[in-house]
């Protein structure tokens, strides 16, 4: 598929890595010279100078042949404006990233009218995603797809959890609960565990449990869940904004410390129901004033990512709630890697990991009866989602007599609106919608899960 | 530098190399020249045993950065010029190393000088292949790389622009890979044309094959002794025109594929080049109207010489070194200035010229207004200060190495014309110069040392300077 992406920033960046490796053609635009060269020289794309409002600009990217265009430019109008160009001029699908909430609030009349296919907020996805980790407890970090309907819980085993060197198989004789174990990341390695699969310290497992199983499997194993009911912001920008107005939605008191004193009367304007205090957020006196020690949720969202680390790293020290990190250069996710902070957030991988799975939707192949496909553990793991349409090898026949390729795992099973997490005695069946997750490459079909 | 790389990149080379050298060997098995084909046989299963085991190892495409890449490009073309020139050893035609690796690397770097006094004796596979060299060379064996190797990151682009000639390489296709294809599949489609062309002028099938070539890649190897001079008047002026469209920039071409017409008119290179190649040809036919009765005659000679030096192909009809010293002086001066970027030709290349001269032109405006500022423009863009860094950088490491040459290559006594013209000859990949090494003779005058000079000369102005002079970097070869 042919893609132009407008603006060369960090969402860009992330976006071509991703769907380079799709065998997209891919053109980036933007007026900074130096950013387009380094695209180029970085990304096997073709970089063309201009502005993307330009009609000549577009030309010369290939406009004529392009399936879909990317508005990621740092400016909301331009981007709107250039989308709107596209499609008018050659009816191809795009895309606008919008972050100002003063459009957010018509976003789909916005979309609808001006014909785009599909309007991202990059802080707003950033802000949805810090809620969900606030709503879980702190050991566990959440992965949610299929529009929120799983989410994939990871826990990191330490050394004096129960779990620590249990054979796999036990979780279901012994423990007699029911949920699924469906990756292991251990080290830098990603896989999915087979039945004779025993832990160590310092995997991290990933679960997939509906909320009354998991509740009942993390107390089993010594991890006590309670929702948070308090939360701190420090940074009251956009994405602080759009996290409090989440957060006092579903009733949790919300504090937002915020240095700019204007920034802080228009937030106390915007929201009422949280208490917007005027400070510096690194200052320690002021944290333990505001009550970090107490606290049940922290979100470090200042515009300088090194102070997110280092104030994570002290509220990790003295609270016991879960905290959030947001981070905007791409390039320390390798550095943070090594870094124990509890969730880390990156708003541009993010938004690169909507728009492609918006792009992977688009590019169905018609032999393929695969629905959604989604990027699990930075890429490293796919969950790739199906409709069973019609009987085949895998219909009616226990799973657990399937004859499944090592690399897979049936993670859930939704049939009538109801999630089942599958079993060896459960089977597949017409209707179902039916998820797997896999480590080795992508297929189209859902007969490929057996072994040839 | 990462030798995982470089070994790898290299084992490639020696395996395309291989495919390669299987073309001569048929050639030999269709002319009963089976113990030359045998030869080209052997150097190509060596060269296929070594390339596998060369890329073994596996390693991230993703680790190729400029450095790897010119120092990548420099080596494969050192290995492949000694690969291909051990089948003139094993023959026997060409007699001493040095003797076949100048040949070899003149036939790669599509200059076509020869060390040869009598072409005519060598066996028809060994004919083909010194052509087929040309070819080879003239769009370069990283392209051909890239459309097959399953090297398929960003940073692979290192290893093109490393190889392409003229002061940018950019990408017509957003993919490396089909940009790869797409460039090969214009080059093909040229060569094919070309040899029809030729085919029907009345060339034999071999000599259509072997001049295509020389043509397209720019070369100039003749498989006559007295070069074109031979050839029909007809066929003389087919070879015009097509050194002259091979020496264009090929976005022309792309230009042409992908039907944006108007475009082709707005290269200013291109507009430039045509204009050079028409005053001299004009000013060389009235300059030698003594010598040619007829105004056909002395246009077509006067066009032909200018097309194969601007070009840097280096056939020839006539032999130019009898020539008033007018048109010499004329035929010295395109030497320098080359053919198009992006073409397969060498030289300065006409659009470095250019940039030259605009600078120039501003440095002059700066002493009327020393505040003024003023972007240069090239083909209706802002010309990137990178851009100018590296002409300029270009120009003086040019004729530092153009100089020393004319000074190490002096050791041999001959005459400054022939010192002088003989380097410039190599280090634009032309072929012939004047006097002692003119178009009827050969660089056999020359000293085995002078010859590594030479050689050294060639691969440099092919591939423009930097690759090979990084070589011989010391921090090049370190680890950080």
């Amino acid at each position: 598929m042919n893609i132009i992406i407008v603006g060369c920033g960090r969402v860009s960046y992330t976006l071509v890595e991703q769907l380079i490796g799709d065998n997209h053609s891919i053109v980036v635009v933007d007026e900074d010279d130096a950013k387009v060269q380094y695209f180029t020289e970085e990304l096997d794309v073709m970089g063309v100078v201009g502005n993307g409002v330009d009609y000549q600009t577009l030309l010369e990217a290939g406009i004529e042949h392009t399936n879909l265009l990317i508005a990621a430019t740092g400016v909301d109008e331009q981007n709107l404006l250039c989308c709107v160009l596209a499609k008018k001029l050659e009816f191809c699908k795009t895309i606008a990233c919008v972050r100002n909430p003063i459009y957010n609030t018509e976003i789909g009349f916005l979309r609808k009218e001006l014909g785009l296919s599909m309007i991202l907020n990059p802080e707003l996805i950033a802000a949805n995603e810090i809620a969900r980790i606030f709503q879980f407890p702190p050991e566990i970090k959440i992965d949610t797809f299929t529009r929120g309907r799983i989410e994939l819980l990871h826990l990191k085993i330490t050394r004096d959890c129960l779990l620590n060197n249990y054979p796999l198989k036990y979780i279901h004789t012994r423990l007699k609960c029911n949920v699924l174990v469906c990756i292991v990341i251990r080290e830098d390695d990603v896989f999915i565990p087979s039945i004779d699969f025993v832990f160590r310290t310092d995997d991290t497992i990933v679960i997939i449990a509906n909320p009354a199983e998991a509740d009942s499997f993390f107390l089993k194993i010594g991890l006590h869940t309670s929702r948070a009911r308090t939360a701190m912001i420090v940074g009251g920008g956009t994405v602080g904004y759009y996290l409090a107005r989440r957060l006092l939605e579903v009733g949790i008191k919300t504090k937002i410390i915020e240095i700019d004193s204007r920034r802080c009367n228009e937030l106390s304007e915007q929201l009422p129901g949280a208490s917007i205090v005027n400070g510096d957020g690194s200052d320690e006196h002021l944290l333990a004033q505001e009550g970090i020690g107490t606290v049940d949720a922290f979100a470090a969202l200042t515009g300088i990512d090194e102070e997110n680390v280092l104030l994570s790293l002290y509220a990790k020290g003295i609270s016991r709630g879960s905290i959030v990190t947001k981070i905007n250069r791409t390039y320390y996710s390798g550095v943070l890697n090594n870094i124990q902070l509890d969730s880390v957030i990156f708003p541009s991988f993010l938004t690169a990991d909507y728009i492609t799975k918006y792009v992977r939707s688009m590019n169905q192949r018609t032999d393929s009866n695969m629905e959604n496909l989604f990027k699990l553990e930075n890429g490293r793991a796919e969950a790739l989602e199906f409709f069973i349409t019609e009987p085949s090898i895998v219909t009616d026949t226990p799973i657990r007599q399937l004859k499944l390729k090592s690399d897979l795992i049936i993670c859930s099973i939704t049939r009538n609106g109801h999630v089942i997490i599958p079993g060896g005695h459960d089977e597949l069946k017409v209707g179902d919608a039916v998820i797997i997750i896999t480590t080795r490459s992508i297929f189209y079909d859902i007969k490929d899960i057996i072994k040839r | 530098m990462n030798l995982i790389i470089l070994l790898y990149i290299i084992g490639w080379v020696l395996q395309i190399e291989a495919l390669f050298l299987t073309v001569p060997a048929i050639v030999g098995v269709c002319y009963h020249e089976y113990n030359c084909s045998i030869s080209y046989m052997i150097v190509a299963v060596v060269c296929l045993v070594l390339g596998y085991f060369l890329r073994q190892q596996k390693f991230d495409a993703n680790d190729i950065y400029p450095r790897e890449g010119f120092v990548a490009v420099s080596l494969s073309w050192i290995f492949l010029s000694l690969f291909g020139c051990l089948p003139f050893l094993l023959t026997g035609e060409i007699p001493g190393f040095i003797n076949a690796w100048f040949e070899t690397v003149s036939g790669l770097t599509t200059t076509g000088a020869s060390i040869l006094s009598d072409v005519e004796a060598l066996s028809h596979a060994s004919i083909f292949w010194r052509s087929f060299t040309h070819w080879i060379g003239g769009m370069g064996v990283f392209i051909i790389m890239l459309a097959i190797m399953p090297l398929a990151g960003a940073h692979s682009m290192n290893l093109m622009r490393a190889e392409s000639p003229g002061p940018s390489v950019g990408k017509f296709l957003p993919k490396i890979r089909d940009t790869a294809i797409l460039t090969y599949g214009i080059y093909i489609t040229i060569t094919v044309i070309i040899c029809a062309a030729y085919l029907i002028s009345g060339m034999s099938l071999f000599e259509a094959l072997t001049m295509t070539f020389g043509t397209v890649g720019t070369g100039g190897f003749g498989i006559y002794n007295d070069s074109a001079a031979s050839f029909t008047p007809l066929q003389q002026d087919l070879m015009t025109i097509f050194m002259i469209l091979c020496g264009v920039n090929y976005n022309i071409y792309f230009c042409l594929v992908f039907k944006r017409f108007k475009e082709i008119f707005s290269f200013e290179e291109v507009r430039t080049y045509f204009l050079i190649i028409f005053a001299s040809s004009g000013i060389i036919a009235w300059n030698i109207r003594h010598l040619y009765p007829t105004v056909e005659e002395r246009l077509r000679h006067a066009f032909f010489q200018v097309g194969s030096i601007i070009t840097t192909s280096g056939f020839s009809t006539v032999d130019f070194d009898l020539w008033p010293q007018l048109s010499r002086n004329i035929i010295i001066l395109l030497m320098f200035i080359g053919a198009c970027a992006g073409s397969t030709g060498g030289g300065m290349k006409v659009s470095r010229i250019l940039i030259l001269l605009k600078s120039v032109q501003d440095e002059l405006h700066r002493i009327i207004h020393p505040h003024l500022i003023k972007k240069k423009h090239f083909d209706n863009r802002i010309l990137p200060e990178e851009t100018l860094r590296s002409t300029n950088a270009f120009t003086a490491i040019y004729f530092v190495i153009f100089f020393i040459s004319v000074l190490l290559i002096g050791v041999d006594e001959l005459d400054f014309t022939s010192d002088f013209t003989a380097v410039a000859s190599m280090i634009n990949n032309i072929g012939p110069g004047l006097n002692s090494v003119g178009p009827t003779c050969n660089f056999d005058v020359y000293s085995t040392f002078s010859k590594c000079v030479l050689i050294f000369d060639m691969l440099a102005g092919r591939l423009e300077l930097f690759p090979v002079l990084i070589l011989f970097m010391p921090t090049c070869w370190k680890r950080y």
